[in-house]
């Protein structure tokens, strides 16, 4: 670690905690989603359940592709 | 290598459970990220199974059941009746001279047993103060996300038969 050059690190550090950070509103806002679909679909109204289906698997997707981003920059910020 | 342990040395515990309780718990943040994805599948798998069950639940059936005699009850009168089951607890109101509505008297809030109130014309449940419609079933005011069901009636001559519940 004491190789590594600071202002790297920092800035690698700044991106994944901004990184987390949107994974955790993505998450929240899945969260909200999976519990209006479920109680739309508990009232008998089945026509919201395909579009909460396609705009959650938009959010996971969104949120796979932060994870990546995070492993990338985590690897390149460790790296001397 | 010296045979005696001095004094002042870790203790023999420490030395022989060489675990770091710290390190074990130290979570990085990639390994949180990698959490906070798979909690994002789950909801993803969570909206995924609604969907499946939507697609592939069947239409559930209905037995035709008499439940009063038309004349039975005075108008802004109400019996109470079980329908499709005998634990599924219903209302059934006069309105006016030929028309008459059932409800599921569960309410959609936390179940309490709703009453039709004559002097409002409406359906309130005593528990939270949750208004129904007497017309629909809609939510008037008060905590209950969901219209009550509404027992579908047919008439027969003087006889009123339940044939479907709808929104239960």
């Amino acid at each position: 670690m004491a190789n590594l050059e600071p202002s790297k690190q920092r800035r690698g550090l700044v991106a994944i905690d901004g990184a987390m950070a949107l994974i955790v509103v993505l998450l929240i806002v899945q969260i909200w989603l999976l519990s209006a679909t479920l109680e739309t679909y508990l009232a008998g109204h089945v026509g919201a359940v395909l579009p909460g289906a396609i705009f959650s698997g938009l959010l996971f997707s969104a949120a796979l592709t932060l994870n990546s981003f995070v492993s990338r920059i985590d690897k390149a910020s460790r790296r001397p | 290598m010296s045979l005696f342990r001095s004094p002042n040395e870790e203790p023999l515990w420490k030395d022989e459970f060489s675990v770091f309780t710290s390190d074990e718990r130290y979570v990085s943040r990639r390994q949180f990220t990698k959490f906070l994805t798979l909690a994002s599948l789950g909801m993803f798998v969570g909206n995924l199974w609604i969907l499946v069950k939507s697609r592939f639940a069947k239409a559930p059936t209905f037995p035709a059941m008499e439940i009063a005699e038309a004349n039975e009850i005075p108008i802004r009168g109400v019996k109470l009746f079980t329908y499709p089951t005998p634990q599924d607890h219903c209302i059934l109101i006069r309105t006016s001279e030929d028309e008459y509505v059932a409800y599921s008297q569960k309410c959609t809030h936390l179940s309490c047993a709703v009453y039709y109130s004559a002097g409002n014309d409406q359906l309130e449940c005593p528990c939270h103060q949750g208004f129904f419609s007497v017309k629909d079933g809609s939510v008037l005011q008060g905590p209950p996300p969901r219209p009550l069901p509404q027992i579908t009636l047919e008439r027969e001559g003087t006889k009123l038969i339940a044939i479907a519940a709808k929104g239960s």
